[in-house]
């Protein structure tokens, strides 16, 4: 996904001469040729990332669109405050990436984990909250983000996403039916989107037909969808805290229904993580790989 | 020379002092620390008109010690941005000068401050967007001096001579005090302009409440760094019984306080 946003942002870019790149010190060599294309449009700030963001949010009250670019954890929670008054409160068109989001940089420990950044950013009036399944999705929900004039954030994953959806399918606020199903309904929020998929597909042998929703519009959810649900249970999966991210947003929206229908969230457990290996070894030890998620799935209902 | 914009300061800072007795509001020390950096600016040195406010090619003020923004009112109010019957509802429900500023609500203001440590940023960045469009105006940043504690002032400071900026100038109302006590006392603040010096900016030392000197530093051109004026002030300055005393962080005149300042500012009531 990244070398995805690198090759997007520069064909934006070209087309585009608003758009502005800033980055927290990374992505070594990933915009060499943005660089070399359109020098004045592409800032390195360093490693100092709550004054990136109101770099950013000085740069958009020009008429400019800005986007920063850096690992998850630092350029959402670490500068919460400069996003939540210097962008959202003035209703900047600033784009936001984290990159390596969730579990991606498992090995790295929990300072570079994010878990809570869905739950933070969904918060902040104004912003909308993208969770891309691939690599086509990214590029489609930028498309988006830059076509409009309001803050958004859009996390991401690394590297080698299995490539499930089409490029032109993403659109705020709406989410697609992968997979249809009566007796489960699974929505997979972000890059665990795989996973979910082979779950179904696990449960499929076992006589559980789940329907499979792409949902990478966090903020706003697809209201529509959401209303429409029959009395089959509904499972939310994403690579984030069970508090505060997709799963709650979902809860929220469910329990005004008459009868809202019965909502598993599965997701990381309310703890920080310890010697996890890598991200496929951490999805296993959260239960969100696909064989756990499918045993978890069929264990809630029988 | 610089006369008329003396006696206008006085006029601000008389203003302020009522304002603050009508609606029983705080910071009012803070505020009257910089007024007169907010004439020279305003009188002299900002290119804005404020019939135009939102022209693309003004010059730009962000004004970061939001705290103390009743002063930036008074002197929006007397340059026509807005008419100053709007001062009586400063805080007012429903009234378009909240006690923290906020762009939406008041023409003339830039930037929505009181979070400390956020306008250097905002103003790299305006600055910065300058360059790139080749809109050729000057920004500027008038900061506190407890202010200069946020880390974040200085992740602008470090980035800021590495960038190819429009003209970009800080002024920090260094009046020596904080919220809870003198800002020397509480963090290591000097030697401030060394500091400022060492991080790439040109910067120097004015009394802040001297027209001439402060109207000198504003003047002088810029090379090709950003620039750092330091502009040493009296909290509270314009009435001997408010001066650095810290206790006007928080409260605000009697009526019997107000008649004592016009009497030492010679406005006749």
């Amino acid at each position: 996904m990244r070398n995805a946003f690198a090759d997007e942002i520069l064909k934006l870019a070209l087309a585009d001469e608003r758009i502005v790149v800033l980055s927290g010190d990374i992505g070594n060599r990933l915009f060499d040729k943005f660089k070399a294309a359109m020098p004045t449009r592409f800032y390195n700030c360093g490693v100092a990332e709550a004054n990136m963001i109101s770099l950013a949010a000085g740069i958009a009250a020009s008429g400019l669109r800005p986007v920063c670019y850096t690992i998850t954890p630092f350029v959402t929670t670490r500068c919460l405050e400069q996003i939540k008054l210097d962008v959202c409160y003035h209703n900047m068109p600033v784009t936001i990436v984290g990159t390596g989001s969730g579990l991606s940089y498992a090995a790295l420990g929990s300072t570079h984990h994010s878990f809570e950044d869905l739950a933070i950013m969904r918060s902040l009036p104004g912003m909308n909250v993208f969770a891309p399944a691939d690599a086509p999705e990214l590029r489609s929900a930028m498309r988006w983000a830059f076509a409009q004039n309001q803050p958004a954030y859009l996390r991401i994953g690394k590297k080698g996403e299995p490539l499930l959806t089409d490029e032109a399918a993403f659109t705020a606020g709406r989410w697609q039916c992968l997979r249809t199903g009566y007796s489960a309904t699974l929505l997979a929020c972000g890059t665990i989107l795989g996973e979910a998929l082979a779950a179904a597909d696990l449960l499929a042998k076992e006589n559980i037909q789940a329907a499979v929703w792409n949902c990478a519009s966090v903020k706003p959810l697809d209201f529509d969808t959401l209303s429409h649900f029959g009395s089959s249970p509904v499972f939310s999966i994403e690579e984030h805290s069970v508090l505060g991210g997709f799963g709650s947003a979902v809860a929220e929206f469910l329990s005004g229904g008459k009868p809202p229908p019965r909502l598993i969230r599965l997701g990381i457990p309310d703890e920080f993580l310890h010697d996890c290996g890598e991200q496929e070894e951490a999805r296993v030890h959260c239960g969100l790989d696909a064989e756990s998620l499918a045993r978890r799935i069929a264990a809630e209902i029988a | 020379m610089t006369a008329d914009l003396e006696a206008l300061a006085r006029e601000i800072r008389f203003r302020l002092i009522r304002m603050s007795y009508e609606v029983q509001s705080a910071h009012l020390a803070g505020a009257l620390s910089c007024v007169d950096l907010l004439v020279a600016l305003y009188w002299r040195i900002l290119r804005i008109d404020p019939a135009n406010p939102a022209s693309l090619h003004r010059d730009r003020l962000i004004f970061s010690k939001g705290h103390a923004v009743s002063a930036l009112y008074v002197t929006l109010a007397k340059f026509g941005f807005f008419p100053e019957e709007n001062l009586d509802r400063y805080n007012h429900h429903g009234a378009s000068l909240p006690e923290q500023p906020c762009p939406q609500m008041t023409p003339g203001v830039e930037w929505a401050t009181g979070s400390l440590g956020h306008g250097l940023g905002v103003g790299l960045g305006i600055a910065l967007a300058s360059s790139i469009q080749q809109n050729p105006h000057a920004t500027f940043v008038l900061m506190s001096d407890g202010e200069c504690q946020e880390g974040s002032v200085w992740e602008a400071a470090m980035l800021a001579p590495k960038l190819k900026t429009g003209p970009l100038t800080v002024l920090v109302d260094f009046n020596g005090w904080q919220a809870t006590g003198r800002s020397r006392d509480i963090m290591q603040m000097e030697p401030l302009a060394e500091k400022w010096t060492s991080f790439g900016w040109d910067a120097c030392e004015v009394n802040g409440h001297s027209m001439p000197e402060i109207l000198s530093a504003l003047e002088k051109p810029l090379d090709h760094r950003p620039r750092a004026i330091i502009a040493h002030t009296t909290k509270g300055k314009g009435a001997s019984f408010i001066e650095d005393d810290n206790n006007w962080h928080y409260r605000s005149p009697s009526a019997e306080e107000v008649k004592k300042a016009a009497q030492e500012l010679g406005i006749a009531q």
